[in-house]
């Protein structure tokens, strides 16, 4: 196989895409490989422009990235940042960069997007005046609005009121100027646009459309001081914000005198070549084959797949895309899909208004019944399904105003979408392939049937709907989907979680005689022991709860291989003085145990016998030491690095908010284990980002990350909230925390428990920051109870004789250690021995098992 | 106090007393020949009497195990890797063999409640 060498220009969304698209398919499809070099203008690699504004709310750069580490290694591709190419040589097939440096090609591929339009206006070039394109451009931005009051964003379209939208948040009085005569006149119509514009007014934001900017006034020093419209009107501002369209960056392929459209945009063929047959164009910088320049990144990543494809020699066409779109805007939800503006022949509309709820619908269909597109302002529920409908031309199955009107009693069932609807418009994936994968494949679950076909793993817009055709199709095979705990109970955890809250039930008995069948298992026991030690019944050694908890719980140690135990001590925030090192390696020395550094920041204390485990513990106690909860389902530790104490870096006390997070927290039984960390500044030492809830100081305050996951299906944790104040920070992750035991289900760790709960980390955020569903007052009593009357469950223990007792070997021998329990030597520590080796068996402390 | 007793094939002999039984749960005993049997005792108050070494770990460890049901038959559920075993016969339900080759099943002995050493059929 030969090797080719393929320049990409341009390392946005749509060049990243087309990166994994060409590396995607396995090496040997293609005829040869494609050695690659990336030139790119922006300073970091691809990004995702798409959510650009969430930087202004704390998303870092890093987290916007969409370029996954290892990726370019991986496939030996070769990133020069900060290094524009500047003119291109098709007979020598050759491009010059920025810095001089010369790239023979033997394909060439142009992704250069699209640069904001700036109207021609005097005064557009003052201090104060932006671009809303990159991540530059958003710093800019900030710290001018840092000593500003006014701000005037020129554009009234999507990335328009994005603008708004975060100058508002950063508390400047907005002015928005539009020359059309509506806001979003792209996707919406009059009717949606006034409601559009009145939802905005009422956040504040002032609406001038059909305006025009005429000129810009600058401040003797140059700073922008007010801007004169076409209405007469004149705005006193500190900061203008261009965002009135973009234009196709082709001037590169204009100085080598390829075909580019009459008003812009690289022409390419359905395989995205252009004029010069070793040229490819693709995303914002392209004119389609159906005459069309498409500013949205699903037909970016359409054209960087057919791209990709044609590159390897296999077949791929873009012919023209959909753009539908569905988002938010300052709050407000708007959507907008197919022929949303009537201008199909024949069309007809079908209009629905509220506007003492804000909502405003309308529907464009076609003389025979077919829907051809729609506006939705203000609720957009139905977009998932009717967008679909619309773009398969699909005869509706009733009248089209019955799906305008809100959901009633009488209202219609779900409606039925044809195979070849395409659900997920990200990844281009129909209802037929979903259906195939759940009865041909045999998944039975949304995130399974997510990963074999991509659907909703784009913008997510899809997810509610791709959960009801996975739900219909497990029916329609006759699949019963079983969410109970076990053949006990058909209740899934949560459902039994509120039985017992509700019923105030306190023992396994009566729940499971009263809710489930027979005797209980390995599954349900835990589970309950679990909820009911959540809901705060006790020691977990009391009672009838004794007789539920496996082995670690029972002897509050963790089991190993040969039946051995090993001892975990709380460490909080893994701050320890010597003293306390010390008292730990006495111990470990007098009971010869093995020891070792957990990545938890504590110490791991191995080769224990259920015997030893209570004399163990009363020297750890009477040295001030407390259980690790190493052995439960509940809070291990709290991670930390040192942070502003000591490190030069550091912007918080991060130890300190550690350890008054795990002392509040500890003892507390959750679904699954729970860990947590709290980084002192954005290097993240304490690596907070992988943790369940974890904690990352800034300047200002704290920002908090949820639902991250090391282990076998590692989980980046998303930012729940920015800039917290210590108490709020503490409040959120109180409702935080108590949500994910009311509702996740048995064994399941936060991250998945986020991935599945339905409106995702936007529920959860209405959830504990806005209480949308208003038990946040029950949430807060719940864990205000559970620091109340937190013990340490080892010192409680060792206080009740009854309790000590259960730690024996034998029932009929008291003192007399497991003779099974066999260890040997290896590197000056002890380790079990295997089943052919000898070993010796611990009798007491102080056995030397040193080698040398 | 109420002793409970296994046969052993010697004869009943007294392993340890009711009460220290939980429901639900087992202890480990040890017998005259130095044996470990793991004793049982069920919600419905029958006892059980199997080996206590798990055969997929080679642990002595099936007394730390949770008892429970599975489809009506009552079980033991090892507490390392999680197999159930029939606490009537001592068969396991999930796997034919141990690691070693050997069936994976656990020896059971007759067992019985009896008040102040007065013999009570087991």
């Amino acid at each position: 196989m030969s090797v080719k060498d393929l320049v990409l220009v341009g390392h946005g969304m749509v060049g990243q895409r087309f990166l994994e698209a060409l590396f995607e398919q396995s090496a040997d499809e293609g005829e040869h490989r494609w050695r690659v070099t990336v030139l790119a203008e922006e300073p970091r690699p691809a990004y995702d422009r798409v959510h650009l504004t969430s930087w202004f709310s704390g998303t870092s750069a890093e987290e916007l990235s969409l370029c996954p580490p290892g990726f370019l290694a991986e496939h030996g591709i070769e990133l020069r940042l900060g290094e524009p190419a500047v003119a291109i040589d098709r007979a020598a097939r050759t491009v010059t960069c920025a810095s001089g440096a010369e790239l023979r090609y033997d394909a060439l591929v142009l992704a250069t997007g699209s640069y904001p339009f700036v109207p021609p206006v005097p005064g557009h070039d003052a201090a104060g005046c932006f671009v809303y394109r990159t991540i530059e451009d958003l710093e800019a931005i900030s710290a001018a609005a840092a000593g500003a009051g006014v701000g005037a964003v020129v554009g009234g379209g999507l990335l328009g009121l994005e603008a708004a939208g975060a100058l508002t948040a950063m508390g400047l009085q907005t002015h928005v100027v539009e020359f059309a005569p509506r806001l979003m006149a792209l996707q919406v119509d009059d009717g949606g646009g006034a409601l559009l514009r009145r939802k905005i007014e009422d956040l504040g934001v002032r609406v001038h459309t059909g305006a025009g900017t005429q000129r810009i006034e600058a401040h003797p020093d140059g700073r922008v001081r007010s801007m004169a419209l076409s209405d007469g009107s004149e705005l006193d501002v500190d900061v203008v914000v261009f965002s009135a369209g973009v234009r196709p960056r082709d001037q590169l392929a204009r100085d080598c005198g390829l075909t580019v459209g009459e008003r812009g945009g690289i022409a390419v063929d359905e395989r995205c070549r252009t004029s010069d047959e070793h040229i490819w164009a693709i995303g914002e910088c392209a004119l389609a084959v159906d005459g069309r320049v498409y500013g949205l990144v699903a037909p970016g990543y359409a054209m960087a797949e057919a791209a990709a494809r044609d590159l390897l020699g296999a077949a791929g066409q873009f012919t023209g895309a959909d753009t539908s779109t569905k988002l938010k805007l300052l709050g407000v939800d708007v959507a907008s899909f197919g022929d949303a503006l009537g201008s199909t022949p024949g069309a007809l509309e079908v209009l629905y208004a509220d506007s003492r709820a804000g909502v405003y619908k309308k529907l464009v269909v076609s003389e025979d019944g077919c829907l051809l597109g729609g506006v939705l302002v203000g609720e957009v529920d139905s977009y998932a399904t009717l967008r679909p409908l619309a773009l398969s031309r699909t005869k509706l199955p009733m009248p089209p105003e019955q799906l305008l009107v809100p959901a009633g009693p009488n209202s219609h069932g779900p409606l039925v979408l044809p195979d070849e609807a395409v659900v997920c418009s990200c990844h281009n994936v129909t209802k037929g392939t979903i259906r195939a994968a759940v009865a041909e494949q045999g998944l039975h679950t949304v995130p399974e049937v997510k990963k074999c076909t991509k659907a909703g793993s784009g913008c997510g817009s899809c997810v509610k709907l791709l959960g009801t055709i996975v739900a219909e199709e497990l029916a329609a095979g006759g699949i019963a989907v079983d969410r109970g705990l076990c053949e006990h109970f058909a209740h899934t955890r949560a459902e039994l979680y509120e039985i017992v809250r509700v019923k105030g039930i306190a023992g396994f008995s009566r729940l499971i005689d009263e809710h489930g069948t027979g005797e209980g298992c390995e599954v349900c026991k835990p589970a309950v022991a679990s909820i009911l030690a959540s809901l705060g019944n006790g020691h977990v050694l009391d009672g009838e709860q004794a007789a539920l908890q496996d082995t670690n719980d029972h002897f509050l140690a963790n089991l190993q291989r040969n039946g051995s135990y090993s001892v975990v001590p709380r460490v909080p925030g893994g701050e320890i003085t010597a003293e306390g090192l010390i008292t730990i390696g006495e111990i470990a020395r007098d009971y010869g145990l093995y020891t070792k550094i957990t990545g938890g920041q504590r110490i791991d204390l191995f080769g224990a016998s259920v015997d030893q485990l209570p004399g163990i513990w009363r020297r750890l106690v009477e040295a001030g030491f407390e259980s690790g909860h190493a052995y439960g389902k509940a809070l291990r530790t709290v991670k930390s690095c040192v942070g502003q104490t000591w490190c030069r870096y550091g912007v918080q006390d991060s130890v300190g908010l550690a350890i008054e997070l795990e002392l509040r927290y500890r003892g507390l039984r959750a679904p699954h284990k729970l860990k947590s960390a709290v980084s002192g500044c954005a290097r993240e030492c304490a690596e907070a980002q992988s943790k369940d809830f974890g904690v990352i100081a800034t300047a200002e305050g704290w920002n908090l990350y949820v639902g991250g996951n090391g282990g076998m299906t590692p989980r980046h944790a998303d930012l729940l909230a920015a800039d917290l104040d210590r108490e709020t920070l503490i409040r959120t992750i109180d409702r935080f925390l108590m949500f994910y035991i009311r509702t996740a289900d048995r064994l399941e760790r936060t991250a998945p428990w986020l991935d599945r709960l339905e409106g995702g980390l936007d529920h959860l955020r209405a959830v504990v920051m806005d209480d949308s569903l208003g038990i946040c007052s029950e949430l807060d009593e719940l864990m205000a109870r559970h620091v109340e009357t937190y013990e340490d469950e080892w010192a409680a223990t060792l206080a009740d004789p009854d309790r000590v007792r259960r730690f024996v070997s034998f029932a009929n021998a008291p003192g007399t250690p497991d003779p099974t329990v066999r260890f040997v030597p290896e590197r000056d520590q002890i380790r079990p021995a295997r089943p052919d080796e000898d070993g010796r068996v611990l009798f007491g402390p102080n056995l030397e098992v040193r080698s040398r | 106090m109420t002793a409970v007793e296994i046969d052993d094939g010697q004869g009943w002999r007294p392993v340890c007393e009711l009460d220290d039984l939980i429901v639900g749960r087992g202890v480990a005993v040890l017998l005259p020949d130095g044996t470990q049997a793991a004793v049982f005792r069920t919600r419905g108050d029958e006892l059980f009497a199997l080996d206590n070494r798990d055969p997929f770990s080679g642990a002595y460890v099936m007394s730390r195990g949770l008892t429970g049901s599975r489809g009506g038959v009552p079980v033991v559920v090892s507490p390392m890797l999680k197999q159930a075993f029939d606490l009537r016969t001592g068969q396991c339900l999930d796997e034919e063999s141990a690691p070693d080759g050997s069936p994976a099943a656990l020896r059971t002995w007759p067992v019985r409640a009896a008040q102040d050493a007065l013999a009570v059929a087991g």
